[in-house]
């Protein structure tokens, strides 16, 4: 007689596909799952309650290590949160604006080409993770040479940018967004026309737009199951509305349509920068709010307002008025919100982070329970999540 | 004219220590452990550009197959009963490579869920500060506990029963 | 339709279970009472706001009531967002689920739970999602120490 128990297995918090550490206790039936059950908080770090006891500035570091595939997404999505908390949305200069947008598109082919290399890595495709890290490692130098360091940027600063791009910088990027299509175009050599990962990426976990709209779902995940959504042109931040690209909807609702989804997105991107890098014009960073950004070296050392308030910037911080704000940014993963409740006080008296990875997280059990084991690990590659951002 | 003999008939005279020290350094096997943000330099730090491959580094996913535990990222007190019980799993000759500042001492995560340092809980033979530290650095660690691991002595007879094991 | 229309009929519908109406900075806040939450929320959610797109709680240490739990809502439709709060006192800590409402809450209620405290009745799951299991108290609290209750607070700057 058969037996007809079902077998929980962990897939345990230490387990060979680099997404992070996450468990998944799942219910077997032979080899269909019949319950996923996702178990996080092994990195939680506490960022929300460490931001309550840091001035402003000082919490922009931790936002870095949030979503750590896409850090220059969550310096901007802070980085708006406390300017329209302030008030001085409209302050903050041209240049600093192209500029961001330049970098959060360089940033969205960078977390892109992780979640290609992770989920084709995973599925078995070895090739793609070191060509598509090859990609990653130019993108990496330009992130050296404009803010200092490879991953963990901390470059945008509230009013504007730390400091400005280095010369010669433009024409490299230029030549490395003229160079990236092609690149793609070997990706998609390489999987898109394969039998096997056809075999293994279609049909595998679909979602309704109704689930998903209802399970909390965004980013590119939302967009392969048929919903046009997209906050860089719905609620346009940073001067998005002023850029030319296409949303990328697909209809398929399971994996391969968000595969197809991303790569295009890549495309979208590399178009992005040839715009912002034309809209580049010689002109200030910083916005023009001395109790708020620092002052210039110059300035700090020659004159005495300028001593004083880098003084009170540094040592005290600046003081939003009380009042609460929520701003989200389309960061690679979803949507990546800040909600800052301001005292009237130097520091945050709370910060809520709006982790996309989290909520899309959610979505795992539907798009798993019915389907094999190895589909699961598709799933997880699909929905591209990132521990860093769901524990926080 | 020609040899009579090939090189394969001849004897080399060494030290056990050095032979054994030399197989175990050259071909370190770490476990795949990536905890946060330092597990991607180390992932890049295997990828194309700054391969570990070439130093005989193999990353394994089993830790009975593993003897370096590279911990890479944030250690939480949820995590580290599993930290634990895979160092267990690791047969030994083991070594422990704290990379990163959260390993090393919890890094800027100074609350309270964040164990502050894995050497509260583990031996670690090489820190490697930096937030996340260049794959250089982990390349340095990686020969660093390699001259660490030639100097030691008796690590062999120390298993068989002979003498105690001598750390450089 | 526009955020203010839509809380004018807010407003008509429900009377005095709203609080208050606020705005800052171009963001609509409304309060509503607790005990009315879910038929609030069902009836933001046919009148267009069909995204939840956070939850989460707010503690106000020294005022009365303590809590807030915050609501942002997203209207896929007309691309408008509005803020819903609803206080919860120290001493009832507990308010309805909206899970039904729309699914993305059952995990963001489990955190909240488990970061503040803030019970959720009815909830299909309510377990802690973050901490151990076995963890004692609700971190997120202003009154929990940041180092955690086991160790020494640092000295180096002012809390």
């Amino acid at each position: 007689m058969a037996n007809l128990e079902t077998m929980t297995i962990n897939m345990g918090p230490q387990h060979p596909s680099t997404h992070g550490v996450l468990q998944l206790v799942l219910e077997l039936d032979g080899e269909i799952v019949r319950k996923a059950t996702p178990h996080i908080g092994f990195l939680h770090r506490g960022v929300e309650k460490l931001a309550e006891h840091r001035t402003y500035h000082q919490v922009l570091p931790l936002t870095d290590r949030l979503d750590y595939l896409a850090p220059m997404h969550n310096n901007l999505g802070y980085v708006l949160a406390v300017e329209k908390l302030l008030g001085i949305t409209d302050a903050i200069p041209e240049r600093a604006q192209v500029v961001r947008v330049l970098l959060a598109e360089l940033t969205r082919i960078k977390s892109h080409l992780v979640w290609l290399a992770c989920h084709a890595l995973d599925i078995g495709a070895m090739t793609v993770f070191i060509y598509a890290f090859r990609e990653r490692e130019e993108i990496m130098n330009f992130y050296e040479e404009i803010s200092g360091a490879r991953m963990t940027s901390n470059y945008f600063r509230v009013g504007g940018l730390s400091a400005d791009l280095p010369a010669g910088i433009e024409e490299r990027i230029r030549k490395f967004a003229n160079d990236m299509p092609g690149h793609i175009a070997t990706y998609e050599g390489l999987l898109t026309g394969n039998k096997i990962w056809q075999k293994r990426i279609q049909g595998v976990g679909v979602i309704s737009a109704e689930d998903a709209i209802d399970l909390g779902v965004t980013g590119p995940s939302l967009r392969g199951s048929g919903v046009d959504w997209d906050l860089r042109r719905d609620q346009p931040y940073s001067g998005y509305e002023n850029y030319d690209f296409k949303v990328i909807v697909e209809e398929g609702c399971d994996t391969w349509a968000r595969y197809h989804a991303r790569l295009k997105e890549m495309h979208e991107s590399c178009k992005l920068i040839h715009q912002a890098l034309d809209k580049l014009k010689p002109g200030p960073i910083l916005a023009d709010a001395p109790k708020i950004v620092l002052p210039s070296k110059q300035s700090t050392v020659n004159t005495i307002e300028g001593l004083i308030h880098h003084f009170k910037i540094v040592s005290e911080g600046f003081k939003p008025d009380a009042g609460e704000v929520y701003v989200g940014v389309e960061n690679p993963k979803g949507e990546v919100g800040f909600y800052l409740v301001s005292d009237g006080s130097a520091r945050p008296y709370r910060m809520k982070i709006r982790p996309a990875s989290f909520i899309n997280l959610q979505a795992l059990p539907k798009m798993c329970e019915g389907s094999m084991i190895a589909d699961v690990v598709a799933v997880i590659g699909t929905l591209d999540i990132v521990l860093g951002e769901i524990d926080r | 004219m020609g040899v009579e003999e090939t090189l394969g008939n001849n004897v080399i005279t060494t030290s056990l220590d050095k032979v054994v020290n030399w197989s175990r350094a050259s071909s370190l096997w770490p476990l795949t452990f990536g905890l946060a943000c330092c597990a991607i330099e180390m992932m890049a730090t295997g990828a194309a550009r700054f391969d570990l491959d070439r130093f005989g580094v193999l990353f394994r996913a089993s830790p009975r197959q593993a003897d370096l535990l590279v911990v890479a990222g944030t250690v939480t007190k949820k995590m580290l009963p599993v930290i634990l019980t895979v160092y267990e799993q690791m047969p030994e000759p083991r070594y422990v490579i704290a990379m990163g500042a959260c390993a090393c001492s919890g890094g800027i995560f100074d609350t309270y869920s964040t164990v502050q340092g894995i050497d509260e809980h583990l031996p670690v033979d090489v820190y490697v500060p930096g937030c996340p530290p260049r794959p250089e650095g982990l390349l340095y660690a990686i020969m660093k506990l390699q001259e660490k691991i030639m100097k030691e002595r008796n690590s062999f007879g120390a298993a068989i029963g002979v003498g105690e094991r001598i750390n450089g | 339709m526009s955020v203010q229309a839509a809380v004018d009929k807010l407003k008509a519908q429900f009377g005095d279970t709203v609080l208050d109406v606020s705005e800052f900075r171009g963001e609509t806040t409304v309060v509503v009472k607790k005990e009315a939450i879910v038929a609030v929320c069902t009836f933001l959610k046919q009148d267009g706001f069909n995204f939840l797109t956070d939850l989460c709680g707010v503690d106000y240490l020294g005022k009365s009531p303590r809590f807030m739990v915050v609501y942002q809502l997203y209207s896929i439709g007309t691309h408008t967002r509005l803020r819903l709060k609803a206080p919860v006192d120290e001493s009832d800590a507990r308010i309805d689920t909206v899970s039904g409402v729309w699914a993305t809450a059952n995990w963001l209620e489990r955190e909240c739970w488990d970061l503040m405290g803030i019970s959720f009745n009815n909830h299909p799951d309510l377990r802690r999602i973050l901490m151990p299991a076995d963890w004692v108290g609700h971190p997120l609290r202003k009154d929990y120490p940041l180092q955690g209750p086991d160790r020494e607070p640092y000295q180096g700057r002012l809390q």
